[in-house]
């Protein structure tokens, strides 16, 4: 984060240093499309405030907990694709679930869909690529994330 | 200069904000503990998302679109890819962030596959996050999940080229 900070910092000024005019459009242009996404961007987090209060981290473990094989795959597969849950959250649950003994490729399939698939940032991603390239995004990536997770599972 | 599609857009977040001031009023536990997740996800995407713009906004105005063109563009090959791979693995922050950088990469010109390669490996291959994982579910585990995926990303890559368009473009 504070990376980002300085890097952002540092191209404004540089950015300034080389040409006002040039500057203040890029800073417009930015933050228009900023104030462009913002009203999907805070519905999504709403809506994801709601689901995580419905479905809370340890309903997340006691699903996946409870059943392992081809079942425990399925389930962390349709969790971890509706799930929105930030990494430094994602990844003490899946430390959690390993702990408990559950299985590398669920764990690893939870994991994978988490970050590769996000049906409650569906519209979000919609907005940008179109449904048809959304859609097939999402799709593909639930099934590599069950490759990653089968893959895992031979290996480890 | 608040106009009515502004009140459309935010209709719902409209709603959800007097959900919220009413459940504060009324310390209304579920309501509560749902503002509890919201502030945390709020603040996450807004110390980080108006930043990510401003980036974006320059890349706009500074880059031109030849160079990424020729560097990440259609017939660029597998150095565009390593390209691609580089600048995602860089990078941090939740998926929805990649989005506006993929629009701005697409409209400089970037061909399709590199496109769905960047979002692939933003979303798994994170570096920052790779160490946060390594942490956590140590590091044979980490090291494998991301060898297995980069060349899902890649093959999906190329199976998004071949299915959209040939004039495909992120917009906004």
């Amino acid at each position: 984060m504070q990376i980002l900070i300085a890097i952002t910092v540092i191209c404004i000024f540089l950015s300034l240093a080389v040409d006002q005019k040039i500057t203040i459009e890029g800073i417009t242009r930015g933050l228009k499309m900023f104030f462009d996404l913002l009203p999907s961007l805070l519905t999504v987090l709403a809506l994801v405030s709601v689901f995580l209060y419905l479905v809370p981290d340890e309903t997340i473990i006691l699903l996946l907990g409870s059943k392992s094989g081809a079942m425990g795959i399925a389930i962390a597969a349709m969790v971890g694709s509706i799930a929105l849950i930030p990494a430094f959250i994602a990844f003490p649950i899946a430390k959690i679930l390993m702990v408990k003994g559950v299985s590398y490729p669920v764990v690893a399939v939870f994991i994978t869909t988490l970050i590769m698939v996000g049906v409650l940032t569906l519209p979000i991603e919609i907005k940008y690529f179109g449904k048809k390239a959304a859609l097939m995004r999402n799709g593909l990536s639930f099934f590599g994330a069950l490759i990653v997770g089968l893959l895992i599972g031979i290996f480890l | 200069m608040i106009g009515k599609n502004h009140l459309k857009a935010y209709f719902w977040t409209i709603l959800f904000a007097i959900f919220i001031i009413g459940s504060l009023a009324l310390s209304f536990d579920p309501g509560l503990k749902i503002y509890a997740n919201f502030s945390e996800f709020f603040l996450e995407m807004i110390t980080f998302l108006p930043l990510m713009f401003l980036l974006v906004g320059l890349f706009d105005v500074w880059i031109p679109k030849e160079k990424i063109e020729k560097h990440i563009g259609h017939g660029s090959g597998i150095g565009g890819t390593l390209w691609v791979i580089l600048l995602a693995t860089l990078q941090a922050g939740p998926l929805y962030g990649a989005f506006p950088v993929a629009y701005i990469l697409s409209q400089k010109g970037a061909s399709v596959r590199n496109i769905f390669i960047y979002l692939g490996v933003f979303s798994a291959m994170k570096i920052p996050m790779l160490t946060f994982e390594i942490g956590f579910l140590g590091l044979k585990f980490s090291i494998l999940r991301t060898l297995f995926s980069l060349p899902i990303f890649i093959t999906i890559g190329f199976i998004m080229e071949r299915y959209l368009d040939k004039d495909y473009k992120v917009t906004t």
